[in-house]
């Protein structure tokens, strides 16, 4: 049983690094806008259909 | 951001994104469009040459933005400056579909001065790099203006953005920690016993408190900050029990946790700051989705042109200095308190007194700031320094406040005053019961009733269920104010309507001048007269008069009577029969007129077709069968006989009122007892919308504003009214069923505790338990409500 313990630490420690990457990509402002991005890559491909006609 | 909207048959989808077009279509080539983004799309598609279109494409310079050359004022806009490279952000509120960002981000193709453009589509607003060298501020403000996007220059968000983003951890590291303490605890949810293997038990209470620390810390340590200054200023906020609860739990878990003798709280400490902290963030996505849709500060003016040795100069208001000399044009704001130079002028205070009638000021006299200008342009002499916040202020000021608090909100703030001192004294009491019967239940009993008592599900309730309420009638395109208004809604009893630009469409409406036919000379004297008066017959006259402006050396309006003009000697009347002179026999119509006289010999009139909006009478029926109906009318009874058939039968039409006139029927109402909503175009009716229980502006102008208004409603969504006031009275009602359902767990979770027949553990689960059904009740409720009634 004593497996536990080392098992609980790695959980919070993997738990933790997601929560780093959480915080990171707040703060790296990914979440700042959410909607235009999608659309943008949806441009960027029809652009270059253009340019390659 | 495709919003929900139930399609009618009038509605009009844009032939490119599909969008409902929310506004006045854009028509090209007999296709319809929601935006300009999206016709020269179209028109794009249509044109293989996609780089000449562009460069053929001229800037129409309007001057609008001239002032954003003067340094100081750009400063404030550019976030970065290099020798080649300026940086700005501008708010875009036109922003709405993929369109827009497609247009926009290919900006550089129309001007080669803009090197590039990053939209932000939910804040609305476009980073914008371009070459100082090439282009200016102002000109990169014209040329977004002229695709269809002016630019709101008056907002600076970025503190919020800030604010915003630590939240969001806040919510992160509160998530995180309060799921990983109930992993810890699972074994004692199920009961099992781990009392046989103490390490383990010991082990998990460590981690538990390590856990708990950043909730305590950081996630959760503004409800301590608050309820430590609501302390110090001697007032008892509703954070001093939730932060009382924090620090109760905690203390009370370390206990335990340091002697072994239990587990602890911990898992509803995370908990509750983790839902409180959700609560709140729900709160400030629904008020900044209100403060993007429209922000009153964007109407207010940030340079104004000063006179300086007989030339002009725009200059931004905070630099304004005594005794400097400003020009103030028609319908603009005045900036600060100040001397007439001219021998009169009216000034409108509608914004800052919610009085219409424009008061008349002589020379010399002072003008106040906030003030609006009716009439040709005025020369002042700044008396009194100012700012933009100083203007703000006004328009926050008393006059439209007409109530500090809703009732839910009053009910949360006087529960939370008395609330701590009630559980502490029914804690004490329960203590010394138990105390006499059995000493070794008390501390069992009073954590029990400390921990279960917590007021944050009676908190959550008012500012979830409103807050909720103002986000599903906002996306209907129906704009509240404050929260209170919504929950004023429902005890409405009469509705008035205002007639012209209420019930009528603003647009499309047709003007046939019936009389001697007028010469251009003349029509570009209506055309001026007109252009200057914010009256709805005005704007179609102005609409629909194809010269130019020419200057008039006189301008007057009186509400309710007409504009009067003169250039030279001649004097030009336009208006009602009899401000123009006629006798009152004449003055018998049945269509809404507008008298046109020269030196007082009437030419003629304008016969003005009015179409009424669709679905109006549909709308009166569904609305007579509850709630009485009025109109009152500044125009005359020409239109009795169609109001007719729009109104049902018991309707009490009110003709030929002037704007005070309007205010005092509605004072009547009021003093007999009626609770009023009025609806107006929200410019000629200030008055009786402030007098009012709830006024409500009806405008198809996202830029005509009247802070005099409660709230605003779109007017193509006005056949939507009867759904919205169910709306808001079921959502009370919402607010009341979770104001009970957190009222019974409270006294069923106390009375449990009292008797000894809970364990902290069972009262631990119970509070997070009811905060999360309370929040989970009044959102799915409301949305499910809302999905009903077709909001």
């Amino acid at each position: 049983m004593s497996v536990i313990f080392v098992l609980i630490i790695i959980s919070l420690i993997v738990a933790g690094a997601f929560l780093g990457l959480f915080i990171w990509a707040n703060k790296s402002g990914q979440y700042d806008d959410t909607v235009s991005p999608a659309i943008r890559m949806l441009f960027d491909d029809k652009k270059k259909e253009e340019s390659e006609n | 951001m495709m919003l929900e909207t139930i399609a009618t048959e009038e509605e009009v989808k844009c032939y490119h994104c599909g969008d409902l077009c929310s506004i006045e279509p854009v028509v090209y080539e007999t296709k319809s469009f929601c935006c300009n983004g999206c016709k020269v799309i179209y028109e794009l598609f249509q044109d293989s040459e996609l780089q000449d279109f562009y460069l053929n494409r001229t800037i129409v310079e309007t001057g609008k933005f001239d002032y954003l050359n003067n340094g100081d004022i750009s400063k404030s806009f550019i976030q970065f400056r290099d020798e080649n490279f300026y940086k700005v952000e501008l708010s875009l509120p036109a922003i709405h579909c993929s369109s827009c960002l497609y247009i926009l981000e290919n900006l550089p193709k129309i001007n080669a001065g803009v090197l590039k453009v990053t939209v932000n589509f939910s804040r609305k607003t476009a980073e914008i790099l371009y070459n100082p060298k090439e282009i200016t501020l102002s000109k990169v403000c014209d040329l977004l203006a002229s695709i269809g996007y002016v630019p709101d220059l008056s907002k600076k968000e970025e503190k919020k953005k800030i604010l915003d983003s630590n939240l969001a951890i806040k919510i992160g590291v509160a998530g995180f920690c309060f799921g990983n303490i109930m992993l810890i605890s699972f074994p004692e949810y199920l009961g099992i016993d781990l009392n046989e293997d103490a390490a383990f038990t010991q082990f998990f209470g460590w981690i538990s408190i390590a856990l708990s620390l950043p909730i305590l810390f950081y996630s959760g340590i503004d409800y301590i900050k608050s309820a430590i200054a609501g302390i110090q200023n001697k007032f008892i906020n509703i954070d001093v029990p939730i932060a009382l609860g924090m620090i109760v739990l905690f203390t009370r878990s370390f206990y335990e946790i340091y002697h072994g003798s239990g587990s602890g709280y911990l898992d509803s400490l995370a908990g509750l700051i983790f839902f409180l902290l959700i609560g709140r963030w729900f709160q400030s996505k629904t008020y900044e989705e209100l403060s993007f849709d429209r922000d009153y500060k964007s109407y207010f003016p940030l340079s104004v042109i000063k006179i300086s040795n007989g030339t002009e100069s725009s200059t931004p208001i905070n630099e304004l200095q005594i005794s400097d000399q400003i020009l103030i044009r028609n319908m603009e704001i005045i900036p600060a308190d100040s001397i007439l130079l001219e021998s009169s002028a009216s000034i409108d205070y509608s914004f800052v007194t919610g009085e219409s009638d424009p008061v008349k000021v002589n020379k010399e006299e002072v003008v106040y700031a906030g003030g609006r200008l009716i009439g040709s342009k005025i020369k002042l002499q700044v008396e009194k320094r100012s700012s933009q916040s100083y203007l703000t202020n006004l328009w926050n000021n008393q006059a439209f406040k007409k109530e500090k608090h809703s009732v839910s909100e009053e009910l949360t703030n006087r529960i939370s005053k008395h609330f701590t001192v009630v559980i502490l004294t029914i804690a004490f009491f329960g203590g010394v019961y138990w105390y006499l019967v059995d000493p070794s239940e008390i501390w069992k009993v009073v954590t029990a009733v400390l921990i279960v008592a917590c007021p944050c599900a009676l908190a959550l309730s008012a500012p979830f269920t409103n807050g909720n309420t103002i986000r599903i009638l906002g996306r209907g395109g129906f704009y509240l104010k404050k929260s209170s208004v919504s929950e004023k809604l429902p005890e409405i009893d009469t509705i008035i309507f205002d007639k012209t630009g209420t019930i009528t469409n603003q647009d499309s409406k047709k003007s046939i001048f019936v009389g001697e036919e007028l010469n251009d000379e003349l029509l570009s004297v209506i055309k001026s007269m007109t252009s200057n008066s914010t009256h709805p017959l005005s704007q179609i006259l102005s609409n629909s008069i194809k010269q130019t402006e020419s200057q008039l050396d006189y301008f007057n309006e009186i509400s309710g009577k007409g504009i009067q003009s003169k250039i030279g000697s001649t004097n030009y009347k336009l208006g009602s029969g009899d401000w123009v002179g006629l006798q009152p026999k004449q003055n018998t119509i049945n269509k809404t007129r507008v008298y046109f006289s020269v030196n007082e010999n009437c030419l003629g009139y304008f016969e003005v077709t009015q179409t009424y909006r669709t679905g109006m009478s549909d709308l009166m029926y569904k609305l007579a069968s509850r709630w009485k109906l009025m109109v009152v009318s500044g125009d005359n009874n020409g239109e009795l006989e169609v109001l007719k058939n729009i109104f049902p039968e018991g309707t009490e039409y009110y003709f030929d009122q002037k704007p005070s006139e309007k205010l005092e029927r509605i004072k009547e109402l009021q003093v007999k007892g009626h609770k009023v909503l009025m609806l107006g175009d929200g410019l000629n009716d200030a008055g009786a919308l402030k007098q009012s229980d709830v006024g409500l502006a009806v405008t198809d102008d996202i830029s005509s504003f009247s802070p005099a208004c409660d709230g605003i409603i779109e007017g193509q969504k006005l056949v939507r009214l009867t759904s919205y006031l169910d709306f808001s009275r079921d959502s009370k009602k919402i607010i009341y069923k979770s104001f009970g359902l957190s009222f019974l767990y409270n006294i069923g979770g106390i009375s449990l505790a009292l008797a000894g027949l809970m364990t902290p553990i069972a009262a631990a689960i119970l509070m997070p338990l009811s905060s999360i059904s309370v929040v989970l009740f009044t959102t799915l409720s409301g949305n499910y409500i809302a999905r009903k009634r077709k909001v």
